[in-house]
């Protein structure tokens, strides 16, 4: 089922949150309104105040006037930016609402200014409006810019990439499970430091690690790159399978593949087996937030026993989730995009027991007596892979834990 | 948005794309409010833009009208529909919806939140408020006022308004409307029938105030009762307008009497920095002076509009006004002056925190923990203990803090032993030294200390033709006023041409300065 209305969802910038902590040497500079610097200042929280990497070149209403001005305003503060940070080496523009309504060129605002700070500073553009990209989207608009300018791979060995950025903790287990497995040469999109991005060429096989990497791998695929189909990495099941993916590619065998898995999967298994008898048969109902939802849902219904009611996604990406999609249950609501009303409406006629939604709504609905996951902790968390399977799965037993112990 | 979730039976239509949503996220968590705020944003995307939006609006209001019926309604743009050509005043207008329309010009490229949520209270007045109506004949009645000014998300409004209206209630005042918080639109269009006006937070009701002064004839209270003495001046300034008798209310707070019990007494002269809203900074500038004893050394406001009452204000306790939003500027005079309390917003809280200093929140914006589940207004009296508490416990704390660096070669107090309430940058609590176990009758709270950095003029000063003799008594000098005095000492010697500072300099500084 296919929606239109009032959206609540995040808009793309809210992607540099977690991208600037994982590309340590790279700045965001968002181009926008006062708006922008608040919804990233009220999302960061705290992070405001540590000196981060991202910042926001405010519009004002001189701005308006003319483009050259504008234009001008804009290398005035990214040179005054490198000055200040000249450990930067990499510089992203992050286009907003309103530079995109305004038509400010933010590509070719990049190209230019990659000429001036060239040899020290990279320069590129993407946009995290939200009128063009929704929460997660923000991190595929930046790392599909980013594509084009990764190195030629020209290596006649098979490599294999790693895409979207994950937790570094979580992107150490994989590399070494990969190395264990006999997977040899393994990069990761994004790389930690901008001078250490990987190459790309028709010997690169890719993952996604996140489902919502759309335009990223088309970019991949445009550089030859070939994606490996797989259910994505979270549960015993999900990490199987992904990680499977890649053996079968790189052509390990199968019993060494069972072999080195094994240890981890059965850990995965018992930490899942915590939550599992208070989440089995409970019904679960997913409002639209990062396109996670689909891969989650299926987690829980094939390793928890939980029913998903409606899985809503912002965005749905039908052949990356193919395989999701085949193993959620029968009967399952899909929906795409929203009209926030109506699918509340639906919310509080099934009254599932439990609602993943947004921080906007989850208060509102708790007060009506309906009990919720608020779902941007699902991004901000390490979740992927065996080990934190258990983790995953107590992130939604907890609130229904909350819910029995209180007598308030 | 602010005054829409304030209020009861409005609705905000807001033209604006995918993502503007995070604004709920304001009054649902920091606010914790159970309801989603009564705004529909018409969320266009790029593929609407075009001639698409101007219908999105348009379906966007007529839908949010049928599901929830509001007896009023606010349609505005925000700053990227400000961009596109589409007109939310003219379409609202010819839409024919059968309640009150109120079309907003919030110019996002030029204003900020505060001026915003003041326009949108005085439009909605203006639109709302009955012309017609007069108060009845004061004859057989209480006098009755307006309460102008709470709002959602406001710092305490919550409790402040509680607490002004207890205190009218005592003095025999009936409160007409209080809003925006918690009025309908019908409320607001009683408004005319009110005696007079209090207004509560200048920054959100003083157009309205001046709009109703000229146009019902409403006299305006500006007292902005925050502390002890301006809640008396408050009290007077009602009484006076609703002929009532204000010693009924004169009864006082905790306030007066803890600040001069000799416990108080190491706070006089601390000095202090100030920054917030401007009603919130010229009203703690006057408690710190005033009521606590303390020396205002630097005051300002992030709020442009009101600059000009910061500058007066800052004249009132000879300091140089700080107006600005740019927080590195905050930093930077909070560095220059090294108060020793800072008064802020959250974000003063994290500066002085950088600078351990210590600290209190005095006004917006803040995170959750400002608002709280207890009572705890700054206004009125209860307000004034609320102040009281709030300013002096991280002074206490921090003095706290000095008596355990003093201490730290005690093993009571051992250096690796833990986190103390500051939290930063402490470490856990373990036995550093195999030193005896605390016998079990000596059951005193865990004393820990973090490593606190010597306050700057404590520390050993190299280049000085100090002699070891007078070193060594400066520093059987108690630590509190050590600084003090070797800065005496080495200005003293400076004037007389004294190179090397002896125990005589020492002494004969001493005598110099002595009152």
């Amino acid at each position: 089922m296919r929606e239109r209305g009032q959206r609540e969802v995040f808009c793309g910038l809210t992607g540099i949150i977690w991208l600037h902590r994982k590309v340590q040497d790279a700045f965001f500079l968002v181009v926008g309104s006062r708006t922008c610097a608040h919804l990233l200042q009220s999302a960061a929280g705290v992070m405001v105040f540590a000196e981060p990497r991202f910042g926001t070149a405010i519009i004002e209403e001189r701005d308006l006037a003319g483009m050259a001005d504008c234009n001008e305003e804009l290398d005035r503060v990214v040179d005054r930016l490198l000055t200040r940070r000249p450990d930067i080496k990499l510089l992203f523009l992050v286009g907003s609402c309103p530079s995109e309504v305004i038509k400010l060129d933010l590509s070719r605002a990049a190209a230019r200014l990659s000429v001036k700070h060239a040899g020290v500073t990279k320069i590129l553009n993407y946009s995290g409006s939200g009128i063009e990209t929704t929460f997660t989207e923000g991190e595929d608009a930046c790392l599909a810019a980013l594509v084009p300018d990764l190195a030629d791979d020209t290596s006649d060995l098979m490599s294999l990439m790693i895409v979207g950025a994950l937790p570094d903790v979580v992107e150490d287990q994989f590399l070494r499970l990969f190395a264990e497995l006999g997977i040899t040469t393994v990069h990761s999109l994004p790389a930690r430091r901008a001078g250490a991005m990987p190459p790309v060429g028709p010997n690169t096989r890719f993952l996604l690690a996140q489902p919502f990497l759309g335009e990223t791998a088309r970019a991949l695929e445009d550089r030859g790159a070939v994606r490996l189909d797989a259910l994505f990495p979270f549960g015993a099941e999900g990490t199987t399978n992904w990680l499977h993916a890649a053996a079968t590619a790189f052509g390990i065998d199968e019993m060494h593949f069972r072999r080195v898995i094994a240890p981890g999967r059965e850990r995965a298994k018992r930490a899942i087996a915590h939550s599992a008898e208070r989440l089995a048969g409970k019904r679960i109902t997913f409002l639209p937030d990062s396109q996670l939802e689909v891969p989650l849902a299926r987690f829980l219904a094939t390793e928890l026993g939980m029913q998903p009611v409606e899985v809503g996604t912002p965005y749905l990406h039908r052949r990356h989730l193919a395989q999701e999609l085949a193993l959620l249950p029968a009967g399952t609501i899909i929906s795409e995009g929203q009209d926030v009303d109506r699918q509340l409406d639906r919310v509080r006629a099934a009254r599932p027991d439990l609602t993943v939604c947004g921080l906007g709504l989850a208060n509102p609905l708790e007060s009506e007596g309906l009990t919720t996951k608020w779902a941007i902790e699902l991004v901000f968390s390490p979740i992927h892979g065996f080990d934190q399977a258990g983790d995953l799965a107590e992130l939604f037993a907890r609130p229904l834990r909350r819910r029995d112990v209180l007598k308030v | 948005m602010r005054i829409a979730t304030a209020m009861e039976g409005v609705h905000y239509v807001l033209h604006a794309p995918q993502g503007d949503t995070y604004a709920d996220l304001l009054f649902t968590m920091i606010e914790r409010r159970g309801k989603r705020p009564p705004v529909t944003y018409t969320t266009f995307q790029a593929r609407d833009l075009g001639k698409d939006t101007a219908e999105l609006f348009q379906t966007a209001t007529r839908e949010a009208y049928a599901r929830f019926k509001p007896q009023a309604m606010l349609v505005g743009a925000s700053c990227t529909a400000e961009l596109i050509q589409d007109d939310p005043a003219g379409m609202a207008q010819t839409m024919g919806l059968p309640c009150p329309v109120v079309a907003l010009e919030l110019p996002s490229y030029q204003r900020k939140e505060n001026w915003g949520a003041a326009e949108t209270f005085y439009q909605l007045v203006r639109t709302l408020a009955d012309k017609d109506i007069r108060p009845t004949p004061r004859e057989g009645r209480r006098p009755r006022a307006n309460l102008l000014g709470p709002t959602a998300l406001g710092f305490r409004h919550r409790d402040d308004v509680i607490e002004i209206t207890r205190l009218l209630t005592t003095l025999g005042v009936e409160v007409n409307v209080a809003a925006p918080l918690g009025a309908t639109p019908a409320d607001l269009a009683r408004l005319g029938t009110a005696d007079f006006n209090i207004c509560l937070y200048p920054e959100i009701a003083d157009t309205a105030c001046r709009w109703l002064e000229k146009t019902f004839g409403q006299k305006t209270v500006r007292t902005v009762p925050i502390g002890h003495a301006a809640t008396r001046d408050f009290i007077a300034e009602v009484a006076a307008l609703a002929g009532v008798d204000a010693s009924a209310a004169l009864d006082t707070s905790n306030l007066p009497w803890w600040s001069r019990s000799v416990d108080s007494t190491y706070l006089t002269g601390k000095r202090v920095f100030i920054f917030g809203d401007a009603t919130h900074a010229i009203a703690a500038a006057r408690v710190a002076r005033d009521e606590l004893g303390f020396e205002v050394v630097g005051l300002g406001c992030y709020n442009r509009e009101f600059a000009r009452d910061i500058r007066d204000a800052a004249k009132l306790y000879g300091v140089e006004p700080l107006i600005t939003d740019d927080y590195l500027a905050v930093e930077e005079a909070i560095q220059a002056l090294q108060p020793e309390l800072v008064l802020g917003t959250q974000m003063e809280r994290h500066i002085a925190k950088r600078l351990r200093i210590p600290c209190a929140v005095i006004s917006a914006p803040v995170h959750v923990q400002d608002f709280p589940a207890r009572y705890s207004p700054q206004m009125g009296f209860e307000g004034a203990n609320v102040l009281f508490d709030t300013w002096v416990h991280p002074l206490v704390m921090g003095l706290e803090e000095h008596l355990l660096t003093m201490f730290r070669d005690d093993f009571e107090f051992s250096d690796a032993s833990g986190a103390s309430h500051l939290g930063h940058g402490s470490a856990p609590a373990v036995q550093r030294h195999a030193q005896p176990e605390p016998t079990p009758h000596n059951d005193a709270p865990l004393k820990v200390e973090v490593a606190v950095s010597e306050p700057i003029h404590d520390l050993p000063v190299a280049a000085t033709g100090w002699s070891s003799e007078a070193e060594k008594e400066l520093l059987k000098i108690p630590f509190f006023v050590r600084g003090k005095a070797r800065r005496n000492t080495e200005r003293y010697a400076s004037e007389q041409g004294i190179a090397a500072i002896t125990l005589d300099t020492l002494y004969d500084a001493k005598a110099h300065y002595a009152r």
